[in-house]
């Protein structure tokens, strides 16, 4: 798959469809649940297309809508309007779909990431409300098909993007940057796996330096994750530029991804146009947005991922990985700074027993932690953060006490399973499970003394240059303190006597 | 006879329990089986439903101290409208055995008021026509006449309450479905202002157009029901969140001061003699009754079928496109593959007049023409929004006939296809401009294919600005107080 770039560059826009979290459908009161597993449950007669029912706007999803658009410095059309796009398939009630053409919720705005260091500006060219269609089923070895219409009618984010990316990976990153876009606003899950947010990818290739945009392109569909989004596009560049390369031409195409062999596949020719005959919806009158109404909303955009990876990076002096790490997850974000609030306030107000520990060390071995043990034990339980019986100042407790050489790391894990599991505060958790590590000076050089005399060859064997008797002392020593001997001291302690 | 009576009358003899309205009922439904085999009115009778609600309503009427005015009355609704459990056709074969599972919000309103059902009239195929003619089921026939047209689309609607088959009826405008209608069969008949009343639940036409009214014995009758009709719908988001006056308690007979203009282009090329005598005598009994008759010019007037010749068609397109045989209605039993099953459903489903409208609206709307038609259409109709809006800044109403013509034969417009386009005229800017307009009956005329002294009935439309219901039901009553063409009824149906 390796590509010479500069002989062709890839020119790649983006579709992306993400199903908003509102309660009900877009045109009706139905529930819109994307989980819901009964087919034909959330149906009534607007969304099955019943004769003479007609579409009632979702102000929610309006709202999202125009969020979202904000989120993405987009102009908000206040004079948004519906409507129809035809075309006949079964899982397409009314012989139309409701959208939006020549006036979105939301266009011509930008979303900058950052791709190996450099800061690239992707245009956004409209973002548009309409809604999903049903799904058809077609029962193995059976000679009909069947449709499921819950999830017809429920409201959709289409997101266009401008040709403006020019890889694979910035193409990705663009991606997770909008799925967290879609989660700080709240619009969303935006779970590619779960198809709640869907995108389709258009690619071709060019030499450097055309301005103009390819004479074909190819749309990629069936994609679930963002690193099949990543495989398909490298794919595509790859197998453009082959064609090109060998004089060929490659077709104006819609492709699927085949994710088992890692390959696309032509789903269907798209050499014509279809002709949807756009027109607006006359059952739906035009929004009429109020200035007022769009100020109110552009004071509710929250923190957004960018803006808030660049505070962490000021506030709390993580490495980028970890940053990234927790801006891909908004949730943890909050529980994050949280623990990092519960640590300041307690270095404040016990410095005596904190004079010791230091915030930058217990801010990263903070961020280790909500990275590693508690995410891995949160996403094994499905759950969020806040969701979870680890307090945020109890997690702060167990850093302190990990940093002050109180328990060890075995221990520690043992503590936090012991919290995740039921609650609770460390230290007694500690306690109950008796894993308070001894630091004690006194009683560790009163059990190395004893095993010393009791182990005299071993000494000796030491003496004469056998390291890993060292390490036999040091087990005998720790059996002695039944594993909770402070591992650091015992070493200090064992070094010290046997040097004399 | 009860047949003849109005809703008032009615009213008062359930009060006094003269009548019950099962009674009432019982009568109504005898009317509808001895009639209605001549009329073709209804497709289907509920008599089950109207003699249980009418047991509900008699329940009220013991009861309550103020039972609502339409209570234990009954009435038929247009096959348009969705009856929750009640066979639904829009008489279109599509829907030949169609059930809804939901009532249309004017239904439930009715319903709401303790109103009798007696069943579903007959209109053309989803009120693509002006005669019944295009009704799978056949046409309905004119009670003055048999052998004519009682109009249309709610050309059953009009024929049930013209020989006494319902006191009332529901039905629906698009552009001129109601007024025609009323005209040929000397009844009065309402279409609403565009957003006064809720078409959630009407079998879906033009939907920028689509005005639910309902046709009765006289305007009083029409202010009762357009007080239960009107009103604002969360579920249809085009209707109005206005109040809904007491029309009928608000009534005027005296008209001093109303300025009521004439516009000229109105008075069209082939408009019979008798329609435009009778039209002119009724602007005299205006005159007397005190208005101010001012006349007035809206020269866009012929321009507003051309809009409607593209507007109409485009959102019917659209509109049947549900009608693809997978959820409901008629299903190819041939079709083998899913495109068969789309092909052949609608191809055996539909009528002639819906494939017509299907094809032209399709071809107004696709890529290419879409700029050169819909959008300028939708300009144009913009442009007679406002002609319509500075004339109403000189007049509170404009009179002119209903129709050019009393009833035809039925065949007649099949074969002289420009004079549908006359009557068009008369009836289409109203609508495409979305205001009220009336038709009440102004007398009689010769049918110049009739044999000599044949009477047949005339009708007046008054047109009001939007949301201007109460002007012309004032102008309206005003005049049926000192007229009694509206008491005319037809004789073959008089027992």
């Amino acid at each position: 798959m390796e590509q010479d770039l500069t002989k062709f560059n890839p020119v790649i826009g983006l579709e992306i469809h993400v199903q908003l979290k509102t309660k009900s459908k877009m045109f009706c009161a139905c529930a819109n649940n994307p989980d819901e597993s009964v087919p034909n449950t959330n149906i009534c007669e607007v969304c099955t297309g019943q004769p003479g029912s007609l579409p009632v706007v979702n102000k929610e999803a309006v709202r999202l809508g125009t969020m979202f658009g904000l989120a993405l410095n987009c102009k908000i059309n206040k004079d948004a309007k519906f409507d129809r796009k035809s075309y006949f398939y079964p899982d397409l009630p009314k012989g139309y779909q409701i959208s939006q053409y020549d006036k979105p919720i939301a266009e011509r705005g930008y979303l900058d990431i950052e791709v190996d260091g450099e800061i690239r500006r992707i245009r956004i060219t409209r973002a548009h409300l309409e809604e999903d269609a049903g799904k058809n089923i077609h029962p193995d070895g059976l000679n009909y098909s069947l449709v499921d219409y819950n999830r017809g009618g429920t409201p959709l984010l289409e997101i266009v993007t401008e040709p403006d990316i020019t890889s694979a990976k910035e193409a990705r990153i663009f991606l997770q940057e909008l799925r967290n876009i879609v989660r700080y606003v709240g619009v969303g899950t935006a779970d590619m796996e779960k198809g709640t947010m869907r995108c389709e990818p258009s690619i071709s290739v060019r030499k450097p330096g055309q301005q103009e945009l390819p004479p074909y392109k190819v749309e990629v569909k069936n994609i679930n994750s963002f690193s099949f989004a990543e495989s398909a596009i490298e794919y595509e560049i790859a197998r453009q530029t082959k064609i090109l390369e060998e004089g060929g031409t490659p077709k104006q195409v819609t492709m699927g991804w085949n994710e088992k062999a890692g390959v696309t596949v032509e789903q269907r020719s798209k050499e014509q146009a279809n002709d949807y005959r756009y027109f607006p919806d006359p059952d739906i009158p035009v929004l009429n947005l109020s200035d007022e109404y769009i100020d109110l909303l552009k004071a509710q955009v929250p923190e957004l991922p960018a803006q808030k990876r660049k505070r962490f990076k000021n506030e709390y002096a993580l490495p980028e990985a970890d940053i990234n790490n927790l801006i891909n997850w908004k949730e943890l974000t909050e529980y994050y700074e949280q623990l990092v609030s519960e640590i300041q306030e307690w270095l404040k107000t016990d410095q005596a027993a904190s004079k010791d520990l230091d915030l930058q060390k217990l801010m990263k071995l903070g961020a280790n932690w909500c990275l590693q043990d508690f995410s891995a034990l949160l996403n094994a339980a499905h759950i969020d953060p806040l969701e979870s019986k680890v307090r945020p100042e109890n997690l702060a407790e167990l850093l302190k006490l990990i940093e002050a050489g109180k328990i060890s790391n075995s221990a520690a894990k043992q503590v936090f399973a012991k919290m995740f599991e039921t609650g609770g505060e460390p230290h007694n958790i500690v306690e109950d499970l008796g894993l308070a590590q001894v630091s004690d000076t006194a009683v560790i050089e009163t059990v190395i003394e004893a095993v010393l005399s009791a182990n005299e060859k071993a000494v000796t064997d030491y003496k004469a240059g056998q390291q890993k008797s060292f390490g036999f002392l040091v087990g005998m020593a720790m059996k002695e303190l039944k594993g909770k001997g402070n591992p650091a001291v015992v070493n200090e302690i064992l070094k010290q006597k046997l040097q004399k | 006879m009860l047949a003849n009576l109005e809703l008032s009358e009615l009213q008062d003899k359930l009060r006094k329990k003269e009548i019950s309205s099962v009674e009432l009922t019982k009568y109504f439904l005898e009317r509808i089986k001895k009639h209605n085999e001549s009329l073709n009115a209804f497709l289907t009778v509920t008599e089950d439903l109207a003699l249980a609600q009418a047991v509900e309503a008699d329940k009220i009427l013991a009861n309550e101290p103020n039972p609502g005015p339409l209570t234990g009355i009954p009435f038929a609704a247009k096959d348009l409208f969705s009856t929750k459990g009640v066979r639904t056709t829009a008489s279109s074969k599509i829907l030949d055995q169609f059930i809804p599972v939901y009532d249309a919000t004017t239904i439930k309103k009715m319903y709401a008021e303790k109103t009798v059902m007696l069943g579903k009239t007959n209109l053309d195929e989803f009120a693509h026509g002006s005669s019944t003619e295009t009704s799978a089921y056949g046409p309905s026939k004119n009670p003055w006449d048999l052998s004519r047209i009682p109009g249309g689309s709610s050309g059953g609607s009009a024929a049930a309450v013209a020989a006494g088959l319902a006191p009332f009826a529901l039905a629906t405008e698009t552009g001129g479905s109601i007024r025609q209608p009323a005209s040929l069969t000397g009844i009065s008949g309402w279409k609403p202002t565009y957003g006064r009343v809720s078409r959630y639940g009407v079998i879906a036409m033009t939907s920028s157009n689509d005005s639910p009214g309902t046709m009765a014995r006289s305007v009083k009758d029409l202010a009762l029901t357009a007080e239960f009709m009107s009103g604002y719908d969360p579920s249809d988001g085009t209707t109005a969140n206005k109040p809904v006056p007491n029309y009928a308690d608000n009534l005027k007979s005296d008209l001093t001061g109303m300025r009521i203009g004439i516009p000229k282009e109105y008075f069209v090329e082939g408009m019979e003699p008798d329609v435009q005598a009778r039209v002119m005598e009724a602007i005299e009994q205006l005159k007397k009754l005190g208005a101010e008759i001012i006349d007035v010019s809206l020269p866009l007037t012929r321009y507003g079928s051309l809009v409607y010749a593209i507007v109409t068609p485009s959102e019917i397109s659209s509109n049947l496109a549900k009608f693809d045989g997978i959820r409901f209605g008629h299903q190819s039993k041939e079709a083998k593959t899913l495109n068969e099953i789309y092909t052949q459903s609608r191809e055996q489903g539909f009528g002639d007049e819906a494939k017509r409208r299907i094809m032209t609206g399709t071809y107004a709307l696709s890529a290419g023409y879409k700029d050169a038609y819909y959008l300028k259409a939708q300009k144009v109709r913009r442009l007679l929004v406002n002609e319509f809006d500075q004339v109403f800044q000189r007049v509170d109403a404009l009179v002119c006939a209903s129709v050019p013509n009393v009833a035809t034969k039925i065949g007649f417009a099949k074969d002289n296809p420009l004079h549908g386009y006359i009557a068009d005229q008369l009836n289409i800017p109203a609508s495409m401009a979305g205001l009220p307009a009336l038709s009440v009956p102004a007398g009689f005329g010769a049918a110049p294919d009739g044999p000599a002294g044949s009477q047949l009935p005339v009708g007046l439309q008054i047109i009001g600005p939007q949301w201007g219901e109460q002007t012309i039901f004032n102008i309206g009553h005003a005049f049926q107080q000192v007229t009694e063409w509206h008491k005319k009824f037809p004789e073959e149906f008089a027992d």
